[in-house]
């Protein structure tokens, strides 16, 4: 199953600078871990040190968000596209 | 990271930001910084600021420290900073009554490769403005040097 991955704009220097990527995958899961396993450095940045995605980013199967879907479970399909979406947060204290 | 050997604003785009901050008082204002990279010598990269995007904070629940920005709102930041043939390389945000300063919730959630620009507003006046960007593993945000440039270039 060939599966496109849109890496946002912050994470490309970590990928080559590539703005995209094909990788094989069933799942939303199998899809990102082939990515980090591709670029290594990507993997700090989407998952936790206990290997939760974390909480500010955001994933897309063809515009629908995985959260409403079967999370990393989601099963992908040859030419689908998974798109990775920052959201943004801060303040003090 | 590149190294980045200034970030480039004008007065004029800063004086904005401080007066966004200033308008939302006591809440956390933030927006999204449009730009363009360039690659001086020896690999550092000249960062340029040319708009800006300014967007609602969206934590209802506590929006006098903390500010957030959905994923639909970055897209649509991205969007705009296209057509303007920018891109979004950074976000700002205000501290209502405290320092320019990154907190450790700021780093939790922060993106690599962004600037991240802070403005402290004390008692609705805009103070000091500061840049930062997280260090490649996370542990750290590194301070980078705002030049404040004249004319809008």
């Amino acid at each position: 199953m060939s599966v496109k991955v849109i890496i946002p704009t912050p994470l490309r220097v970590y990928a080559g600078k590539a703005d995209s990527t094909e990788v094989s995958a069933k799942t939303v899961g199998e899809a990102l871990g082939q990515l980090t396993v591709k670029f290594g450095d990507l993997r700090k940045h989407l998952f936790t040190e206990d290997g939760k995605l974390r909480s500010f980013v955001n994933v897309y199967v063809n515009d629908e968000d995985i959260r409403y879907l079967s999370k990393e479970n989601t099963p992908t399909k040859d030419g689908d596209t998974i798109s990775i979406v920052p959201s943004i947060a801060g303040g003090f204290v | 990271m590149a190294n980045t050997a200034q970030l480039k604003i004008s007065f004029e785009l800063a004086d904005k930001i401080r007066a966004h901050g200033a308008q939302t008082y006591p809440h956390e204002c933030c927006g999204a910084l449009l730009g363009r990279d360039t690659e001086v010598a020896d690999r550092r990269v000249d960062r340029e600021i040319h708009g800006l995007h300014p967007l609602v904070n969206r934590r209802d629940d506590s929006p006098n420290n903390r500010f957030s920005v959905t994923s639909q709102d970055v897209l649509d930041a991205e969007k705009a900073a296209r057509r303007q043939g920018l891109e979004v390389v950074g976000w700002y945000h205000s501290h209502p009554d405290h320092p320019a300063r990154p907190s450790q919730y700021d780093r939790d959630h922060a993106w690599p490769w962004y600037s991240y620009i802070i403005v402290s507003v004390a008692n609705r006046i805009p103070e000091e403005m500061t840049s930062w960007r997280l260090a490649d593993d996370r542990t750290e945000f590194e301070s980078e040097e705002i030049g404040l440039q004249r004319v809008a270039s």
